[in-house]
């Protein structure tokens, strides 16, 4: 994915008014994106007292760190009921994908298009389609209400874009690597744990960081599923905060910056690699 | 043939004798090792959508089921809600924006910033970086900014525009404008990145031919250019419509439906009908028809990319 690596400038760099012009409206796009990190910083470094009408846009004349520990007290054990849920979820179900995708490119049978599209299927579909005996079903095994249910969830509806992701991956690797190891006696498992799995690093880092972003900003599953106080995932305890526990602004942005940090450091230190995921679904890189 | 531009494939074109051959004692190894997902999707995706179809077709509305067969009676009803006209009506109008929205900004923003700039990948990225933030973190931030009282108003009445103060969410005429102006800002990066790499998989040769040939910098945008991101173009609408069609986190974050039915939509009403009111054949129909909407626009998306591969 060529995307973030911008074409080279033009030699010539001398300010014409186009170019001006151009930086100009690209200034006006950015002030757009970066509107809301403006609000939750003057906001949530502000104490509520600060917080009067006419100055709620200006900067705090000092910063109150008051509502952060507010925030962090009330969101701490949800914060971890997500990383309790993200990584053993994102684990399993890039797993299953890379298994998958080794099949469905280089072990095809009759078929295997037909059986790769109907797991395709099942990432677009509304969730609501299968919630009421997603609901029922999780209650039957006694997984209704907290993390353990959700993980299972996310590992099950994660296959269709692990698959397609590691498919897409694998489909890139030589035959002719395949068939060498073939001779040297592999066999299908062997191809798969001393070729594939070796080469699939960066197919790897691909789908979890792809599957660690969905699954730490997913709400429709969770505010469903772990509806106990104690297992809630941080994106439906951030959603509570605002309905009861702390209504005030500043608690509010601290706690919507808390939720957000994970997947916002991990698309800072690897956007590249989300990228890749992201245009997955529509796009060949 | 070489493409001139990023394909919109969902599935990567493969001969079939990249497959490799094996000998009949492992022909089932390949099959035992996806039968896990085979079985686990076959179950919670196509058995569930059964499980949600039968539910719609009985009279299921208090806590306790109750599978008396009724027929379409639950799709009758549901038609003939107020309710949920409004929510079809909805779903569509904020479609239109979103798309719109999306497309408008995504297209603009990849145009600049294949312009050889020096600092765009600075710019790409501050676009971007809504992609990685959750819908509930976007509408948390996003209902103070349009909350009337605190919000982008204060900023107007500071700068004297005070005509151009709105309601924002709270007013039933503009709040559903306002969801859009959220999730805009949180998808056109997704729409920018796709026209982004489609720009770039534009050669250089091409322009400057058109150029040669005295083609201005507009006409060679909507003779060239454009054209070539048709495909792209197709693509993020189904891709960018469906998420529109099932959006449920930001409505509920930010507005829950109100005021009145003003922003309520399919996605959020079978979930309220579903688990607060306990109208399971009701919330059962709704999730079918949304179910139905998202399959039409996806089905035959998938259905070409599988025809494409197998002709090849």
């Amino acid at each position: 994915m060529s995307i973030l690596v911008p074409a080279a400038p033009r030699a010539r760099t001398r300010m014409t008014p186009m170019r001006a012009a151009l930086y100009l409206l690209l200034l006006v796009l950015a002030v757009f994106y970066l509107v809301p990190v403006f609000a939750i910083i003057v906001t949530s470094l502000k104490g509520t007292v600060e917080l009067a009408r006419s100055t709620v846009w200006e900067l705090p004349k000092a910063a109150d760190l008051s509502s952060y520990s507010t925030a962090f007290t009330a969101l701490a054990p949800s914060f971890f009921n997500s990383v309790f849920l993200v990584v053993p979820a994102t684990i399993l179900s890039a797993t299953l994908g890379s298994l998958n995708g080794y099949v469905l490119s280089k072990l095809r049978f009759r078929g295997s298009n037909v059986v790769f599209t109907l797991l395709l299927f099942g990432m677009f579909i509304p969730y609501q389609s299968i919630l009421i005996p997603l609901v029922q079903f999780l209650e039957t095994i006694n997984l209704y209400g907290g993390i353990p249910g959700l993980i299972l969830v996310h590992v099950v509806y994660g296959i269709p874009i692990c698959t397609l992701i590691f498919r897409n991956y694998f489909a890139t690797v030589p035959r002719e690597l395949l068939e060498a190891a073939r001779i040297d006696g592999a066999s299908v498992i062997g191809i798969y744990r001393h070729v594939m799995l070796p080469i699939s690093i960066p197919g790897f880092v691909v789908v979890m960081i792809w599957q660690f972003t969905s699954i730490w900003n997913e709400f429709l599953f969770a505010v469903t599923i772990a509806q106990t106080p104690t297992q809630q995932p941080i994106t439906v305890a951030l959603q509570n905060l605002a309905g009861s526990l702390a209504p005030e602004q500043n608690i509010q942005m601290a706690g919507a910056l808390m939720a957000a940090l994970p997947t916002l450091l991990i698309y800072i230190l690897l956007g590249r690699y989300f990228v890749r995921g992201l245009l997955a679904g529509s796009l060949k890189g | 043939m070489a493409t001139a531009t990023a394909q919109p494939v969902i599935l990567e074109r493969l001969p079939r004798s990249r497959s490799l051959r094996l000998p009949p004692w492992e022909k089932l190894t390949p099959l035992l090792l996806i039968a896990p997902s085979v079985i686990l999707i076959a179950v919670f995706v196509y058995g569930f959508i059964g499980a949600t179809m039968r539910t719609s077709l009985v009279r299921w509305n208090s806590a306790l089921p109750d599978y008396t067969f009724v027929g379409l009676h639950n799709y009758q009803r549901l038609f003939q809600l107020d309710r949920f006209q409004a929510d079809l009506a909805n779903t569509l109008h904020f479609t239109a924006i979103f798309l719109a929205g999306c497309i408008i900004l995504g297209l603009g923003a990849a145009v600049l910033l294949d312009q050889r700039l020096r600092g765009t990948l600075f710019f790409q990225n501050v676009y971007m970086y809504p992609l990685a933030l959750s819908f509930v973190v976007t509408g948390t931030v996003w209902r103070w900014i349009l909350n009337p009282n605190s919000g982008v108003n204060v900023i107007l009445g500071n700068l004297h525009l005070d005509f151009l103060k709105s309601g924002w969410l709270t007013d039933t005429h503009t709040a559903l404008n306002s969801l859009g102006i959220a999730a805009v800002w949180q998808m056109s990066g997704f729409c920018m990145a796709m026209f982004l790499a489609g720009l770039r998989g534009i050669p250089e040769e091409l322009r400057e031919a058109a150029r040669v040939d005295g083609a201005n910098e507009w006409q060679l945008f909507w003779r060239i250019t454009f054209p070539l991101l048709r495909p792209i173009t197709l693509s993020a609408v189904i891709i960018l419509g469906h998420i529109s069609l099932k959006i449920f986190d930001l409505v509920y974050v930010m507005t829950f439906g109100g005021p009145g039915y003003a922003t309520d939509m399919p996605s959020l009403y079978m979930w309220i009908a579903t688990f607060q009111q306990f109208l399971y054949s009701r919330g059962a129909a709704i999730a079918i028809v949304l179910l139905l909407m998202v399959a039409i626009l996806i089905v035959p998306y998938l259905v070409w990319n599988l025809r494409g591969e197998t002709e090849q």
